[in-house]
């Protein structure tokens, strides 16, 4: 059921996600994205430039939050604006063989302001890994019908 | 080799087109964890009033980097790409991309500011149609590492 404005308040919470991220994602993500930076596939390489390990791409990070508000919407179209700052890396571990998810990012939407003119809701994304914000100032913007 | 100051206020006009394709919108919701069923099944993105399979919501990154990479590769921007991390994104969809879309870019590079011995530079994408409708804006500011940062 897509949302409608008038039962929309500021502060509610439209859901929870949790996303479980392996090695093989960020590959695919490399793949879809065209973005084959190796920090996001090759450990050896991350290290080599004072990372902590393989990190996932901050796009994947942003694209894979938005799909609870895409969902939460009904169509991928209302989200008319999007954005978000990076702030902390997602360390991805080596998982590879097992059933263990390398990352786990959960993200948590909130109601964040509503604009009656043009029947929008923003909707405020607090995004989470290894116990660190990952990202900041993360808003969608959303046609509500 | 440092950043270029004079990068400031640059444009690049828009270079080959972008073709947004189904299996490209399918491969890309998949890897994003998409499951909404307008990215994958024709019948229920019409049901939605789209023409097509509705590409999701940061899709346009693709057309905005190749758009960047003009800059990156540039010999002119001292930019070393092995040395750019990413600090903020923004999409403002004008409308949504479909499948079917044949875009444009045309990347304008609106600050650069430096940064310790590093520089962040802030690039917006106009996104459009070939024929000239607008379809997404897309701003990006990398963070260009110096040396010890």
């Amino acid at each position: 059921m897509s949302p409608t404005f008038e039962e929309l308040a500021v502060g509610q919470e439209i859901g929870t996600r949790s996303i479980d991220v392996t090695r093989q994602d960020l590959v695919k993500y490399a793949g879809a994205s065209g973005d084959f930076n190796p920090i996001h596939w090759n450990e050896a390489f991350a290290t080599s430039v004072e990372l902590p390990g393989v990190i996932a791409h901050g796009m994947f990070t942003m694209g894979a939050a938005v799909q609870l508000v895409s969902d939460w919407a009904g169509d991928p179209a209302a989200v008319v604006d999007y954005q978000t700052r990076f702030t902390k890396p997602v360390l991805v571990t080596d998982t590879t063989g097992t059933d263990e998810a390398g990352a786990v990012i959960d993200v948590t939407g909130v109601v964040g302001a509503l604009d009656a003119e043009a029947r929008t809701a923003r909707i405020d994304l607090t995004v989470v890994a290894g116990g660190q914000k990952v990202l900041m100032k993360s808003q969608a913007v959303v046609k509500v019908s | 080799m440092s950043i270029n100051p004079d990068l400031q206020g640059r444009s690049y006009p828009a270079a080959e087109v972008y073709d947004v394709g189904r299996e490209k919108i399918r491969e890309f919701a998949q890897a994003v964890k998409a499951t909404n069923p307008a990215h994958f099944d024709v019948d229920a993105a019409k049901a939605l009033g789209h023409s097509d399979l509705v590409a999701p919501p940061t899709f346009a990154i693709i057309v905005a980097q190749r758009a960047d990479a003009q800059l990156v590769q540039d010999p002119e921007s001292g930019i070393d790409f092995s040395r750019v991390v990413h600090a903020d994104q923004r999409f403002t969809h004008h409308r949504a991309i479909v499948a079917g879309d044949r875009l444009v870019a045309e990347l304008h590079v609106d600050g650069v500011r430096a940064m310790g011995g590093g520089a962040m530079i802030t690039t917006r994408s106009e996104i459009s149609t070939e024929a000239g409708e607008k379809v997404a804006t897309t701003t990006s500011s990398i963070l260009v590492r110096g040396e010890g940062q």
